[in-house]
């Protein structure tokens, strides 16, 4: 393609429109190859890679990663129940190189935003005209007395998919038959927000037929949660939910359900009105942004403030923040939102190298849980960008939540188009 | 010719925001939002959401609009369509209809594939032509089989608009084959690839 048709390609594709003025960002047009470095393996940035490859070939894309695979958390609560290996939910970069991505396994200490610089804790460091930052989400582990990196590795979070994931496994099957099991939530935000409660589900799922008078409590610092009537609702389909024999109970913060303190001896959690005792416990812990965004001066608080047009971040130019490490509410941290953010962030940037304005983004978020074998549940938005406050809204009268009282027909069908989301969301970021 | 004129026309239609305005999301945009459940570009990975490209526009705007006015069964789309405007769900159409369907193979029992290729010529093929490959009605070869019986038990119950004359086709079918008929003609779309 000439430069020339190559512009008008772009253009169609991101809805850019030539910038006012002679040429936008001359220096750039004028860069034969633009560099963007892409920081962090998960959804937000191989989507963002892949679509940059996509929108404009002709765009230099490094992805610099510290895991050598990919393990998806969405689905991972399947891991608990049985009902999935994690092999099944990890990947390797092979397919984002074929679409011409440099895959980096290296672990960045910082980026020099002044000097257009990447550093690795390798010695390596990367040149940019761009940088898209998508590290996910860290833990605030100084909130919770006695826990910590160490702790985690008996009490898990398993929040991350991976050893963690196995473990708590492994300790809901060694526990005794009329064990007890304790979720601890975090506030909000945080990631994938109807997480813990499908977690419920699925340990639940598992116990009904190996551990029948198990119980599974979520101790919650929120009064609310993600999808509650829906989760209500099949809790109590499937596990007996608001009666004696319940197998899982939620104390939300009104009933002293915010965890203040652990003691991994005796596995018991101090909480606001009184202690708690299980056989097994996992600790979700409170969240921020990812290591880089702090050691790079991207967050303001717990977050990375954004222009929401194009996602880059309105504390340094020419640097991008994606997925659940972004401020980008209304939009919850999830999966879908990350793809979609990146697909608007890569139009952007495509357009910025091309001397021509970012077009109109739109977004879409999906999100499914499954509850029980043939019982999922979703949560959908499709979002616009309101300019004037710099706010993402999702447009009224669309998404929404499956609705309450559905056939189990429409639940079951909805199980099969959890396990599709889940199987596209991974072709489109990284195959 | 007329259909090339028509084609020229409607091209220009979902061109022109762009060319004259900046206002709304381009096409392109809009159908990158839909990749995470229907496979990027529209070809689906499965194992249930349908693949979209290569569909035929007329087919995309009728299942669109009927989700959006609540007229065809569905679990999540009925609320994912209501977020767009009649002329963005036109812009997607044609963005998907340019794209190349790719398919994969799926387990299917090649018996009752056989019976429903005789079926599909009796019955289906005038128009699903092509064995019910990418043409004017909708993409019925190497369709996800799961979301064909989605969407066959909706025809049946009535909880899915009919295109005009199917339902006759379907009846006539299932009384030559009785119950077997549907699956018969699923596992034939799901034996292509």
């Amino acid at each position: 393609m000439s430069d020339f048709n190559r512009r008008d390609f772009i253009r169609l594709a991101t809805g850019a429109t030539l910038a006012s003025g002679a040429l936008g960002f001359p220096g750039l047009l004028l860069a034969a190859t633009p560099k963007v470095v892409v920081i962090g393996g998960g959804v937000g940035g191989c989507t963002v890679a892949k679509y940059l490859r996509k929108l404009d070939p002709k765009v230099e894309v490094t992805l610099i990663e510290t895991k050598k695979a990919y393990t998806s958390c969405f689905m991972s609560n399947e891991v608990l129940s049985g009902d999935r290996t994690l092999e099944s939910l990890t990947f390797d970069y092979e397919g984002l190189k074929r679409h011409g991505v440099n895959v980096v396994i290296d672990y960045v200490s910082a980026i020099d935003p002044s000097k257009k610089l990447v550093f690795t804790a390798g010695g390596d460091q990367f040149g940019y005209d761009a940088c898209v930052v998508s590290p996910g989400v860290d833990f605030k582990w100084e909130t919770i007395e006695g826990y910590d990196e160490t702790v985690a590795e008996t009490i898990p979070h398993a929040w991350f998919a991976g050893p963690q994931t196995l473990t708590l496994r492994r300790q809901i099957e060694s526990m005794p038959e009329g064990g007890k099991v304790i979720i601890v939530a975090p506030p909000n935000p945080f990631k994938c927000p109807p997480g813990p409660y499908e977690r419920a589900a699925q340990i639940a799922m598992y116990c009904k037929h190996h551990k029948p008078r198990a119980k599974i409590i979520i101790l919650d610092p929120k009064d609310r949660f993600s999808k509650q009537g829906l989760f209500r609702q099949g809790w109590s389909q499937l596990y007996g939910f608001g009666t004696d024999n319940s197998m899982i109970e939620w104390i939300g913060a009104a009933g002293g359900g915010t965890v203040e303190a652990v003691d991994p001896s005796t596995r018991t959690l101090q909480a606001e009105i009184e202690e708690f005792q299980a056989d097994v416990i996992n600790i979700i812990p409170p969240q921020k942004a990812g290591k880089v965004a702090f050691a790079s001066d991207l967050v303001d608080g717990d977050w990375c403030p954004v222009n929401k047009l194009t996602f880059e971040s309105s504390r340094h130019p020419n640097v991008y923040v994606l997925g659940d490490a972004s401020s980008a509410a209304k939009m919850p941290k999830s999966a879908y939102a990350a793809s979609s953010q990146a697909k608007v962030a890569a139009a952007a940037i495509v357009a910025r190298f091309n001397g021509i304005e970012p077009g109109e983004p739109t977004f879409v978020n999906t999100c499914y849980s499954i509850l029980g074998e043939e019982h999922g549940i979703s949560v959908a938005a499709v979002y616009a960008l309101n300019r004037d406050s710099n706010t993402i809204e999702s447009i009224k009268g669309a998404g929404g939540l499956s609705p309450m009282d559905a056939s189990p027909e429409q639940r079951k069908r909805e199980v099969s188009y959890a396990h599709s989301w889940f199987k596209n969301l991974i072709e489109d970021m990284m195959m | 010719m007329r259909r090339k004129t028509v084609f020229a026309i409607l091209s220009l239609l979902v061109l022109m925001p762009v060319i004259t305005q900046a206002a709304g999301p381009t096409a392109a945009a809009l159908a990158f939002t839909c990749a995470g459940c229907h496979g990027t570009d529209g070809s689906s990975v499965g194992p249930s959401s349908p693949s979209i490209a290569q569909m035929d526009p007329e087919v995309f705007i009728d299942a669109m609009q009927a989700y959006k006015a609540d007229k065809s069964n569905s679990t999540i789309m009925n609320r994912i369509a209501k977020g767009y405007s009649d002329e963005q769900i036109k812009g997607m159409a044609w963005f998907f209809a340019k794209q190349k369907l790719r398919l994969q193979p799926q387990q299917h029992d090649p018996q009752l594939a056989r019976l429903g290729a005789e079926l599909h010529d009796k019955y289906c093929e005038k128009c699903h032509e092509d064995g019910g490959r990418p043409g004017d009605a909708g993409t019925l070869a190497g369709q996800w089989m799961p979301y064909l019986e989605y969407a066959m038990a909706d025809y049946i119950a009535g909880k899915r608009p009919y295109p005009r004359k199917m339902q006759r086709k379907v009846d006539a079918a299932i009384k030559d084959q009785g119950d077997k008929a549907t699956s018969a003609l699923i596992h034939y779309y799901g034996s292509q690839h």
